[in-house]
Formats: structure tokens, sequence, C-alpha cells
């Protein structure tokens, strides 16, 4: 049984309410934290080695010790609850069934910020977590952990949850805040960066829930003792959150340095395969990551076993590895159509592409209707050079890292399953009625694209 | 440039209940930057005006935050849960991302549009149902899914959706829980 930080409480009756939160040790954090120096929380961020856990995997101590605290202005603490990626859905579990540890965790961390008023800003779909979250500050201001002098420290915050309302681009921390401040998610270009220029104009720090819930037992326990957990860089435990051909989908929370194997075999993880069919492939961390063949699973390219860290996973960079991103484990098994996915990825993204830069604006529509034709039998022989010509050219070109999260998918499945790709454009008959999803009946689709040059 | 929406007419009824919420979310932001209250006032007016927004709706809203209209506009026109246009009392909105889809969202949708006899994104002449499929829910563990106003619908199955549209139809399925 691997170490449990985050919901080691989470099957205790009423843990949602805040009277059992607290009788079982919740908010100790906060009053350990009220007596101490806010820098040296931060420092204790810094030794826990704790990475952002939204997908990005940046230092949290190092991201705070950014912030600008001589401006004079006002500073927050946002918290990133726009989780929005495909196959992610771990934020979403830990704020229905345990939001005051979130709760606790940006009353610490925006203590250590010197923040007085701080927003979690969730997904506007995510509203009855939305609603829960609502009535655990309500308990926490009634119970006087936040508001004016908490708990006659001399400090005060004001917390609020705040709710999108259904773009995915929101979840990139710049744009949250344009889409915070009321206006469309347009990610800004950086620098400035927030922790000098964010919310308003005021020194900002946007972290993730998983990253800001972790904060309060580094508090209680130091960040030495969670830098003993996990393996290397890659310290302390990270949720994944598991879905498609597996036996058991579901939230799991795994200390870091776990080996893909377990994780993906043992019965305390996802117990192996749905009908017991063969493993084809999988996406560990969310959409934007490439896609791992079945024989770059388990072994690393170099024949090491492939772990649960932000470096194994990403061993040998893209051609052979992927990346831990946020952890959402997609399965796939032998009946999975790699170009169907990757098609449906390419929707995704085209979908949610804020339109403000040409590469990416172009470039995912181009990409999307590319794939879909040759999902449905109608791919030249150039387009999968065409598919990797256009990839290449959205990547890295883009103000936010949308343009990167739509690239990489198609690069991988080029890379890794480029016959399927080929199975699809040379033999069209045998995939034609395969034509799901497709709003138009076929033949009206097929002329629709037979007149357009894309 | 005519929008879609000056087709529909809507009634706009700010009621004191209404305005009184509006006015606590308001107070979640300092007073000159009343501006960043849209997204959740929209939500709220959304709510209480049959889950649509007409143009004549956003300029209240304009009104009500003091901002131009085309403030409102561009942020209606750029987040997806904004409905321009009139949509079915349930509005199922399918999950159709690639976890979904692994688990058979598309014939799920299939089915549901065969059976309430209307493609995605249409409304049943009734005005009852609305079916779209729509990007990731963050549900892809439950799948496949769908949200009907502020709540999910997992593991979804045929028998599980002639149960709901029984249900939404004896009026047994919850909305908004206000």
């Amino acid at each position: 049984m691997g170490k449990k930080i985050l919901l080691d409480k989470i099957n205790i009756p009423g843990i949602k309410t805040y009277q059992v939160y607290r009788d079982n040790g919740g908010y100790a954090a906060v009053e350990k934290a009220l007596t101490m120096d806010p820098d040296a929380i931060t420092e204790e961020v810094k030794t826990s080695g704790l990475r952002g856990r939204g997908g990005a995997g940046f230092p949290t101590g190092l991201k705070w010790s950014f912030l600008d605290k001589k401006s004079g202005k006002p500073r927050h603490l946002v918290c990133n609850a726009d989780e929005s990626e495909p196959g992610t859905f771990k934020d979403r579990y830990l704020m229905e069934h345990i939001p005051h540890l979130l709760i606790e965790g940006m009353i610490v961390s925006s203590f250590a910020l010197g923040a007085n008023s701080s927003y979690i800003y969730i997904r506007g779909e995510y509203m009855w977590v939305f609603k829960i979250l609502e009535r655990a500050i309500k308990e926490a201001y009634e119970a006087g952990w936040l508001g004016k002098n908490i708990k006659g420290s001399g400090y005060n915050l004001d917390l609020y949850v705040h709710c999108g309302a259904g773009a995915y681009i929101c979840g990139e921390e710049t744009a949250l805040l344009e889409s915070l401040e009321g206006k469309r998610g347009n990610p800004r270009m950086k620098p400035p960066f927030p922790a000098v220029s964010g919310l308003w104009g005021n020194p900002t720090v946007v972290n993730n829930v998983e990253s800001i819930a972790s904060v309060p037992w580094i508090v209680l326990n130091s960040g030495e003792e969670y830098a003993k957990i996990g393996n290397g860089r890659s310290t302390g435990t990270k949720l994944i959150s598991a879905s498609g051909h597996c036996r058991k989908p579901g939230v799991y929370e795994i200390e870091l340095g776990l080996t893909v194997d377990e994780f993906m075999n043992s019965d305390e993880y996802l117990g192996g395969m749905m009908d017991g069919r063969p493993l084809k492939a999988i996406v560990p961390g969310g959409s934007s990551v490439p896609i791992l063949p079945q024989h770059l699973i388990f072994k690393t390219a170099e024949g090491t076993d492939r772990l649960m860290t932000y470096e194994s996973l990403a061993d040998g960079g893209f051609a052979t590895g992927s990346a831990l991103g946020s952890g959402g484990f997609i399965v796939y098994n032998d009946t999975a159509c790699i170009v169907r996915n990757t098609w449906n990825f390419a929707r995704f993204y085209a979908h949610e592409s804020c339109g403000q830069c040409s590469p990416c604006r172009e470039g995912t529509g181009w990409l999307e209707k590319v794939l879909h034709r040759i999902e449905i039998g109608l791919g030249r022989e150039e387009d999968i050079e065409l598919l990797w010509s256009i990839q290449s050219k959205i990547e890295g070109n883009t103000i936010c890292p949308l343009g990167d999260a739509a690239a990489w998918p198609v690069a991988a499945a080029i890379r890794h399953f480029r016959d399927e790709f080929e199975y699809h454009i040379r033999f069209p008959e045998k995939i034609k009625n395969r034509n799901h999803f497709v709003d138009e009946p076929f033949e009206k689709v097929k002329h629709m694209l037979q007149k357009q040059s894309i | 440039m005519e929008t879609k929406s000056t087709n529909y007419k809507q009634t706009i009824n700010f009621t004191p209940e209404l305005i009184t919420r509006l006015n606590e979310l308001l107070t979640h932001y300092p007073a000159d930057k009343k501006k960043s209250a849209l997204l959740p006032v929209l939500h709220e007016v959304q709510d209480a005006h049959d889950n649509w927004l007409s143009v004549e709706l956003q300029e209240k809203v304009a009104e009500f935050l003091e901002l131009k209209p085309i403030e409102v506009f561009e942020v209606v026109t750029f987040y997806t849960m904004y409905n321009q246009k009139p949509v079915g009392k349930y509005m199922f909105e399918f999950c159709s991302t690639s976890c979904c889809m692994l688990r058979g969202s598309d014939d799920l949708i299939d089915y549901t549009c065969v059976k309430l006899g209307i493609q995605p994104g249409q409304t049943t002449p009734d005005g009852m149902f609305s079916v779209a499929a729509v990007q990731c829910l963050g549900a892809c563990g439950y799948a496949p899914m769908m949200q009907i106003g502020d709540y999910y619908h997992e593991h979804l199955t045929p028998q599980k959706i002639d149960q709901i549209i029984e249900d939404c139809k004896a009026g047994k399925i919850i909305i908004h829980d206000k």
C-alpha cells in the first residue's frame, strides 16, 4: 500500500463537512502556519521538491519565491481548478470529496504569500462541485478560519470560488486570469509573468488544486519529510486519473516512483485490462502528452523499468518517451483505432483554440480536417507528411502551450502508429462503415470534402 | 449585424431574488472591478431565464454591470456554456471526447438521437429535450456520461438513457439545486 497524503482521509464518513474534517486533524496546518514566518513556509515548500501538479511540473516553491513582494500592491493566490484536459478528472475528485483540504491549503499558501484575497477558479461544468466548495468556504468562515484576524493572528483572508463557463484554454494561467477579470480567455504574452503582474495587474501566484492541497501536509510534516517520498526529483505523491480500457478506472494516489507495470496490473490500482484484451497503448499524462505504444509502456528505450515519475515517463524525449503531465492515464486495448483517437484529440484542440495566434487557430483546424478525412476513408497518400508538416509548424510558435498540446499527440501517433494511418489511406473500403459521429450522411461529407482543398 | 437570438422572444425578469444574488456576487471582487463578476452573473441570469441569453438579456446584464454591451457579447460568444438561442428544458450534453468515445459515447449519442427523433444540436418540437455533443467534461473514468443542468450522469447505457428520459418526463430529474 503506497503512502497517501491527499486521499488518506477520503473514506471517513462525513469528511466533506467541516466538523468531521476538523475532528480528524483538519486545519492543524493553518494553526501551525500562523505561528511561522511566511517566508519559512515558502522554504519548506521549496525543500519538499513539490512540482506543479497541473501538468507543467514547475517547482511550486520556486514559483512562490518569484512573487513580487516589494511593489506595495495587493497580492493574490489563484487556485487553478479549471480541469479540462481529456483524461484528467483528479481535481474534481479531491474537491468533491474533501473540499476543506483545498481550503486549508489555500489559507496556508495565501498566508505564505501575503495574499489577503484569493480565488478558486473552477470550470463551469463542475457546478455541483462549485456548490460543495461554496458550502465548505461558508463553514470555514463561520469557524473563524477565513475573514478578519484569523484566530487572533492579525492575518486577514477572503476566499472566493469563481466559476468559468466552458473553455479549456482557461486552464492556461494567464487565460484564467483574463477570464477571472470577466473577459475572453485569451492567454497573455509573458513576460510579465503573473508573479509580477497577474490578477488586475497585481502580483499573483496561480497553482493547481492538487499542488495547493499538498501544502498542509508539508507544513505539518516538513518539506524534508515530503522529499523522502517519491523518487529522485519526483518527490511526494501524485493523483492519477485512469480511464479507457482498464479494469478499474478511477482516481488513485500513488507514490511517485511506482513502476508503470505495477500501476497497470496490480489489484491495488488498475487491475489489468478490461475484458482481458491485449494492451495496445497508453497516454500517461492527459491528452496533450505523446502516446506510448505497447513496447515502450513498461520499459524505457534503454530497457529499464519505466516508472511513474516525471523523468522516467519522459525518458529519451518524445521519440521514446512521454510525460507525466496532469496524470490523466488513458489505456487503449487492441480494438482502439489510433487514427480515430488522434482525430478525436485534434477535434478537441481545434474546438478549444482561443483563436488568438494564427498557427494555432489555423493549424489545429487543419490537423482536424486532414485527420477527419483519413479517418473516414478519404485520405490521400501525401496526408501523413502534410500532418507532420502542420504539427511541426504549430509547435513552439504560439503564445501559450495549447499549440504544443495539439501538435504532440499527432506527432507521436504518426511516429509510433504510422502503419495505421497508411492502412486508412490505402484501404478506405475497410473503414467506411465506421463512419460514426459525422453529423452529415457519409456521401454528403464525401462530396463536401472533395470540393475542398484542405 | 443581426444575431440569431433576435429571432426568438425572451421575457426579461430580474426578480428581487435574482438581483440580491447578483449583488452578493459583486461583493467577491473589488468595487472598481465589477466586470470580474461577469461570468458568474451570466450563469445566474441564464439559469433564471430558461437557460439561454438573448441579445436583449445580454444588454440588460451590461447595464447591470455598467459595461458596454460588446463586452458582454464577446464573452457570451467565447464560452460554450452560454446558450444564444432557446434550448430544451432538459439539455443532454454528451461528452464525445476520447475516453468517452472509447467507452461507446458515439453509439449512445446515436441511440438517444434516434429515440428522441432529433440530431445533435437540435431540440424536440415540444421543447422538452435538446441533445448536444460537447468536449471533455472531466468524467473520463466514469464514461460514457452526459451533463444535465448542474449534474453529471455517468456510466451510461441505453437502458439508463431510457430511464433518464422517463424520469425527465415525470419531472424527477434535478437540473439546478438552488
